[in-house]
């Protein structure tokens, strides 16, 4: 490559552009270097790329588009299968419904008003559950994180209570706590509290010890290696135990609203079930998917953001 | 004489487990001096880092006495600062906020100290790197960042525990150059702690050899070189070098090979 290029230059030595063009080369790569050093390699930006990059990158392009491609095909001829299957009565549409009466169904909800109701009520719902659950298991893990004893007394409960299939609570507590929306939020923050204390309480306690250490030789306390070094290193932990929460909620949500609601889109499916109103609970369900979707979205983009500083 | 930066009267410690207890030092006495470099040598598990950890304040001794500029240690206020093995800088935050973490803790982020800090970045190199972040520098300049997180908090004696060991041999060299360099230009009174004789011998003005657990003084070897002003590279090359580390060879390798 170093020869080529100074035979160019011998080539053109009269030549005004292609020496300076040479220098100008030269200076970049000298940028380069000094750059690579920092560890921001920026020699991508810099050069055009070659025609093997070229093809690299191409091929990759076209592997996604061809994934976004089959998962919108799958998604349209289950939908295509679906509304011919009811049309020609392959299928009873009054049992299995067809895509086409959801529509309408979806049309006259939101027209009057009745979807967006129970849609906000569920997320409602499950917004507050999952602050609670986030804030709530936060605040135990710090004060387990700093009373070891605290957390050895309690882990085998902590176990138990993971464990437990939680839809069996649900009647407990309506009967504790009446037929109303507070029983639902306890009962999604049942679902996933236990485990995030736990999961969250685990990160605390598998911290390097010698970075501990490091705040102690400067003469930091136990407020300090909190503040500065056990939350912030858990920053990643804690929101993929975040991502798992939301979704664990939006369980309990349906659970609770099965039993003990008179609105939200749990309440839209059992309600439904039992009248024989099929595109009611069919509908429910395709939303409560929607939901369980749009909220993990949410926390992975904010998870992303802050990935680049911790 | 004026009285010494620190002293150790007679210390033991003992170190507790379910299973067993264990003296881990026993009976150890020194001195160090204003403006001295000491090392401690000897065989892994001898207590060295135990030792550290007591003139730090982290634990307590089971027996004896430590002085601070002649004050018992409980009730010292001599500043203390203290190299670990790793330089554990934050990976979350700056070099610059790294800098600035032991200020932050002891409330001393005034004009003074950061003039300080902005003074220490362009004398050592790392100017250009005070708004990347830990991962984006290389080994050394993490180790040089790391001593001067210490050294802007104006300690009267600095600990260094192998604070080199996880650095490649050449870069070792250069930055246990480098920081014996500038411990020596500051005159501040240092103990170091390290499995390498060489470097021991490189940067110190007495060796102490530490026998195996309990960890004993079994002997302290001053080193006077015929040059005057050399630094830890240069003393590798001088001709006194050589007789040093043959000596201090022998003495722990008798401690050693008990072991085996």
């Amino acid at each position: 490559m170093k020869t080529k290029t100074s035979t160019n230059q011998e080539k053109n030595t009269k030549s005004n552009d292609a020496a300076t063009l040479f220098k100008y080369n030269q200076k970049k790569t000298n940028q380069n270097d000094t750059r690579n050093t920092s560890g921001k390699s920026t020699s991508s930006e810099q050069e055009p790329p070659s025609p093997g990059q070229l093809a690299y990158v191409r091929s990759i392009k076209r592997n996604k588009n061809m994934i976004r491609l089959l998962q919108l095909f799958i998604l349209i001829a289950f939908l295509s299968l679906w509304e011919v299957a009811a049309h020609y009565n392959w299928i009873n549409d009054f049992i299995f419904c067809s895509p086409s009466k959801l529509y309408s169904t979806f049309l006259d909800m939101m027209k009057d008003g009745s979807l967006p109701h129970h849609i906000g009520i569920t997320l409602y719902e499950t917004l507050v559950g999952f602050a609670i659950v986030t804030f709530g298991s936060l605040l135990v893990a710090i004060l387990f994180w700093w009373n070891t004893t605290l957390s050895k007394v309690f882990e085998p409960y902590l176990v138990m209570l993971n464990a437990l299939p939680k839809s069996a609570l649900a009647p407990v507590l309506i009967v504790w706590l009446g037929a109303n929306q507070t029983t639902i939020i306890v009962c999604a923050c049942s679902v996933a509290i236990f485990g995030s204390i736990l999961n969250i309480y685990t990160g605390f306690a598998s911290l390097d010890n010698d970075k501990l250490k490091l705040i102690e030789t400067l003469k930091g306390n136990r407020f300090h290696c909190l503040r500065m070094v056990v939350l912030p290193s858990n920053v990643p932990n804690i929101l993929s135990i975040m991502k798992v929460n939301i979704g664990l909620c939006l369980v309990g949500v349906v659970i609770g609203e099965f039993l003990a609601a008179k609105e939200g889109l749990g309440y839209l499916i059992i309600y439904g079930s039992q009248t024989f109103k099929m595109s009611n609970v069919l509908l429910s369900i395709l939303i409560l998917c929607a939901i369980a979707m749009l909220l993990y979205m949410i926390l992975q983009r904010i998870e992303r953001k802050l990935s680049e500083y911790f | 004489m004026a009285t010494p930066i620190l002293e150790f009267f007679n210390v033991n410690f003992i170190y507790h487990t379910i299973s067993s207890e264990t003296l881990s030092l026993k009976d150890i006495s020194f001195k160090l001096d204003k403006n001295e470099f000491i090392s401690f040598v000897g065989p892994s598990g001898c207590g060295k880092t135990t030792l550290l950890n007591m003139v730090a304040g982290l634990i307590s001794s089971t027996s004896g006495e430590i002085h601070l500029n002649g004050i018992p240690i409980e009730n010292s206020d001599t500043n203390v600062g203290y190299m670990l093995q790793k330089d554990h800088l934050l990976e979350w935050r700056t070099i610059y906020k790294n800098l600035t973490l032991g200020l932050e803790i002891q409330h001393k982020l005034d004009q003074h100290h950061l003039d300080m800090i902005d003074d220490l970045l362009k004398t050592y190199g790392l100017w250009d790197f005070r708004n990347s972040y830990p991962r984006q520098l290389s080994g050394g300049m993490r180790q040089r960042a790391a001593l001067i997180r210490t050294l802007v908090l104006s300690p009267e004696i600095l600990l260094l525990d192998e604070p080199f060991s996880a650095l490649d041999y050449q870069t070792r060299l250069n930055v246990s150059n480098d920081i014996g360099s500038i411990i020596k230009e500051k005159g501040i009174s240092t103990l170091l702690v390290t499995h390498d004789l060489a470097e021991a011998i490189s940067m110190s003005d007495r060796v102490i050899v530490l026998t195996k657990r309990p960890g004993t003084i079994k002997s302290i070897i001053p080193l006077h070189f015929a040059t005057p002003g050399l630094t830890p590279k240069t003393r590798r090359n001088a001709p006194e070098f050589t007789k040093y580390y043959n000596e201090i060879w022998e003495a722990v390798h008798d401690e050693n090979e008990d072991f085996d």
